[in-house]
């Protein structure tokens, strides 16, 4: 793949792989500051792709749009084949269950043990349908993340990377077709912030799911990423690998890479 | 003004959300155990200091006119009428007012309401609904409660001084007691409920800037909610007397 330093509002070349989610001409602000401005961006079925820029950018407030947290001023979004825009709230809940979002502070529910923390969005989204053995989901949810012990413990209990886990556990139990990372390694240490790193590529590999993660850790982007899109000045600045990034002549994609 | 439109719009959202399914009934219980039960020794405690010191304060004045006998009828009616729904309520507002703003402030900066909301659960008629509506149904029963524990104070009071059977200091109250003097206790105490409630959730759900703002949220639900049962007793008394059962 070539990288793309985007100057215009060009379309992308077309490409034959599935697209779970097509964020076309997004525009959000706050009072006079323009967050977003047309933001363009595709995810593919399969793929891990990182949205890297400064803090402050608009990284979160993006994903927050897409799963219909905040609603966009102007533009399209288009999530497993509906647009998120014009869904009512029941649609949207629809929706929400085949996706998932990792939240920067984790949002554990502080009152629940692991285990009703796991089961909170399970029973909601999934108690209408037929047999499902919640025991056995809420230990493999927690075995996925290596934390199997904790089932009956306080989120309070916890240090900053097993709520970390926990978290990403509860996320995963509901199978999601697509998982939103919000900014996933803030706030660890390096090494407890690799290991998160690991395990969402681990989690990618076994489940299939695509990802977009939302972060300004250069490790977690060279570790973690298929593609990484910069979001610089409210627009997918440039795309590409890696690699490709890091070898860009463009001062503000270089910036990233010193 | 602007904050008090806001309010009433989320009010408006509650009374609209009510009625619609989901009903998050386990939910409700669970918060009525926690507003209604766990408030109970509070209530208890001070509605029986109320009413021992009430009755020896009026004993005194009362003997100055020669109407000492009249102390279980006067005690009681100031219980039932004014003071037990008043005062249960202000305590109420202190305790349940000040943890609903901190608990859904917290939930809101930490992220657990968006959180909840991704989970295909509706934050609004989980956690405001459930407990508005636990709020105002467990406080008219704290305040009967408290009542019959304020009188049971008055009782002891009583005779401290004096020797008053129970079955004498209960049967002179009773008897002293019209239905204007219970029902619009009774009626208001919904309305005391329910502005704890609605206040405690407001502040909390729009709680911002961080720990700092869940502080500042618990504290002006406590402040608003307690004037505001003020002012609903104050309306309480006026529409009673409108309607002539002053």
């Amino acid at each position: 793949m070539r990288t793309h330093v985007h100057t215009g509002t060009a379309e992308p070349p077309a490409d034959p792989r599935e697209v779970v989610l097509q964020v076309r001409h997004l525009y959000k602000s706050f009072g006079a500051n323009q967050v977003l401005s047309d933001f363009n961006f595709t995810l593919y079925r399969g793929e891990n792709v990182v949205v890297l820029g400064k803090s402050g950018s608009g990284k979160s407030v993006l994903i927050k749009c897409i799963i219909g947290l905040m609603k966009p001023d102007s533009g399209a979004i288009h999530l497993l084949g509906k647009e998120v825009t014009t869904l009512n709230h029941d649609e949207l809940d629809k929706l929400r269950a085949r996706v998932g979002f990792l939240f920067q502070s984790n949002a554990l529910y502080d009152s629940m043990t692991v285990r009703q923390n796991l089961l909170f969005p399970l029973r909601r989204t999934w108690m209408k349908q037929e047999h499902y053995n919640e025991d056995e989901m809420v230990r493999q949810a927690l075995k996925d993340v290596g934390l199997e012990h904790t089932m009956e413990m306080m989120p309070a209990e916890l240090s900053g990377g097993m709520r970390k886990r926990i978290a990403l556990a509860r996320t995963l139990i509901m199978r999601p077709e697509i998982i939103l990372y919000d900014e996933p390694t803030t706030g660890l240490d390096p090494i407890t912030g690799r290991e998160i790193v690991d395990l969402i590529v681990a989690i990618q590999k076994k489940y299939r799911a695509s990802s977009v993660i939302i972060s300004h850790d250069m490790t977690c982007v060279r570790l973690a990423s298929d593609r990484v899109v910069m979001l610089i000045d409210g627009k997918c600045y440039a795309e590409g690998t890696y690699d490709e990034l890091q070898r860009s002549d463009d001062p503000k994609v270089k910036q990233f890479f010193e | 003004m602007y904050e008090a439109g806001d309010l009433s719009r989320f009010a408006g959202r509650f009374m609209r959300e009510w009625f619609r399914p989901r009903y998050e009934l386990a939910e409700f219980f669970r918060q009525c155990f926690i507003i209604g039960y766990k408030s109970f020794p509070l209530v208890a405690l001070t509605g029986f200091i109320m009413g021992l010191v009430l009755t020896m304060q009026l004993r005194p004045s009362l003997i100055r006119y020669g109407v000492e006998s009249q102390l279980p009828a006067m005690v009681g009616i100031a219980i039932v009428r004014e003071i037990g729904p008043v005062i249960t309520a202000l305590i109420f507002a202190g305790k349940i007012g000040s943890s609903i703003g901190a608990e859904l402030g917290s939930m809101k900066v930490t992220e657990q309401i968006d959180a909840m909301e991704v989970s295909g659960t509706n934050p609004f008629k989980y956690l405001v609904v459930t407990r508005v509506a636990a709020a105002t149904l467990m406080l008219p029963v704290l305040v009967m409660l408290g009542d019959a524990i304020s009188l049971y104070g008055a009782y002891l009071g009583v005779n401290i001084r004096g020797n008053t059977s129970f079955h004498l200091f209960f049967t002179q109250v009773i008897n002293n007691l019209a239905y204007g003097d219970v029902l619009p206790a009774f009626i208001k105490s919904f309305f005391f409920g329910f502005a704890v409630g609605i206040i405690g959730c407001y502040k909390g759900y729009y709680s911002q800037k961080g720990t700092e703002g869940v502080g500042r949220s618990a504290n002006a639900a406590v402040v608003i909610a307690s004037v505001m049962v003020f002012v609903i007793d104050l309306l309480a008394v006026q529409i009673t007397d409108l309607l002539g059962l002053n």
